[in-house]
């Protein structure tokens, strides 16, 4: 057990950097509407979806029906969709495990287990088990210490939760070395920059997934052609 | 609100974002062979979706007015030179935060 942590632990800290400081904004933000630690400890713990929480307390203060909660949530969470796909064969033989494997694959979740291997020395099931459960822990934690304490902390932490998008930054990184093909980061890149420039920052995201995929799709014989690794 | 509604709002939620993480193993996962096309895209779609999240952190830049984006594309191209030199994570991770918090909060 401490063998697990110690190897994995490394490889989760960006993202402890991120959830500690965006759930601490998401825990005030929640207090400031009246809502107090019992609230964030159930939301990370249940919903555990960064920006579907944050969109949850502008809807509680506004009082949008249920059908809206719906609706807004399918849509921003859409993305997930597609993270299931590359985990379905990763995620064989992982027994009970499975069930919260699944519901904890976050962003930051699907980019560790896509972007790195499995530690030496580790089952896949127990470094995937781990990496899963700290870092929905980290979150649970961020967003109730928020709520307690989020105005008591001592420094300046404004900037901190760009350890997030560090972490993507070095993963496109990471993915362009082991992937001999670069055309699928390539096409990624291209799309959703495109999708951005369209659709505006609050919905680009659907149709930049759905276009990479079809378009994906098309190139399969180039791609498959220069076979990637595995 | 009341603490029921409260209760039902995170209820619904939850339920959508656990069907939207469960649908792709409801549909395709019965123990057979993966159809082809779907293996396929479960091996390219990770390179393509880092990027995407990438320009998901940095979409509320603005290029044209105010700091025009520099302390966020600045910190993304050390993060990035760094790991494709060194390939150290903590140490790309770390030394980009840390920058980045201080051109932030000298008011960059």
């Amino acid at each position: 057990m401490k063998r697990i942590i110690k190897q994995v632990f490394p490889q989760t800290l960006p993202v402890m950097a991120g959830y500690l400081s965006l759930g601490i904004a998401f825990g005030l933000l929640l207090q400031s509407i009246g809502y107090g630690p019992v609230w964030a400890f159930l939301m990370s713990l249940f919903i555990y979806a960064g920006s579907a929480q944050f969109l949850a307390v502008e809807l509680l203060a506004s009082g949008a029906t249920l059908t809206h909660v719906a609706l807004l949530t399918f849509l921003l969470n859409f993305r997930h969709l597609f993270y299931g796909l590359s985990m379905i064969e990763k995620y064989r033989g992982t027994g009970i495990r499975k069930i919260y494997l699944i519901f904890g694959l976050t962003d930051e979740t699907y980019a560790l287990l896509t972007g790195y291997q499995t530690p030496e020395g580790l089952s896949d099931q127990s470094y995937y088990f781990t990496v899963t459960l700290l870092n929905q822990l980290y979150w649970i934690a961020g967003c109730v210490m928020g709520s307690v304490a989020g105005r008591m902390i001592p420094f300046d932490t404004t900037g901190i939760d760009f350890a997030m998008t560090a972490l993507f930054a070095v993963l496109v990184v990471e993915q362009w070395k082991t992937h001999p093909n670069h055309l699928p980061a390539i096409t990624g890149f291209a799309i959703t920059v495109a999708a951005l420039y369209l659709f505006g920052a609050d919905h680009f995201l659907i149709p930049a997934l759905i276009v990479m995929s079809v378009v994906l799709l098309c190139l399969k014989s180039a791609v498959d052609r220069e076979k990637i690794d595995e | 609100m009341n603490n029921m509604d409260v209760v039902l709002v995170i209820a619904v939620m939850a339920t959508v974002t656990i069907l939207l993480r469960f649908l792709p193993f409801i549909l395709f996962d019965h123990g057979e062979q993966l159809p082809k096309w779907i293996s396929y895209l479960g091996r390219v779609l990770p390179p393509a979706i880092m990027s995407m999240l990438l320009v998901y952190c940095v979409r509320n830049i603005n290029l044209l007015k105010g700091n025009h984006g520099f302390p966020e594309l600045i910190c993304i191209a050390v993060a990035m030179l760094m790991h494709y030199w060194k390939r150290n994570t903590l140490a790309s991770i770390g030394v980009s935060t840390l920058l980045y918090m201080v051109l932030i909060q000298s008011g960059m």
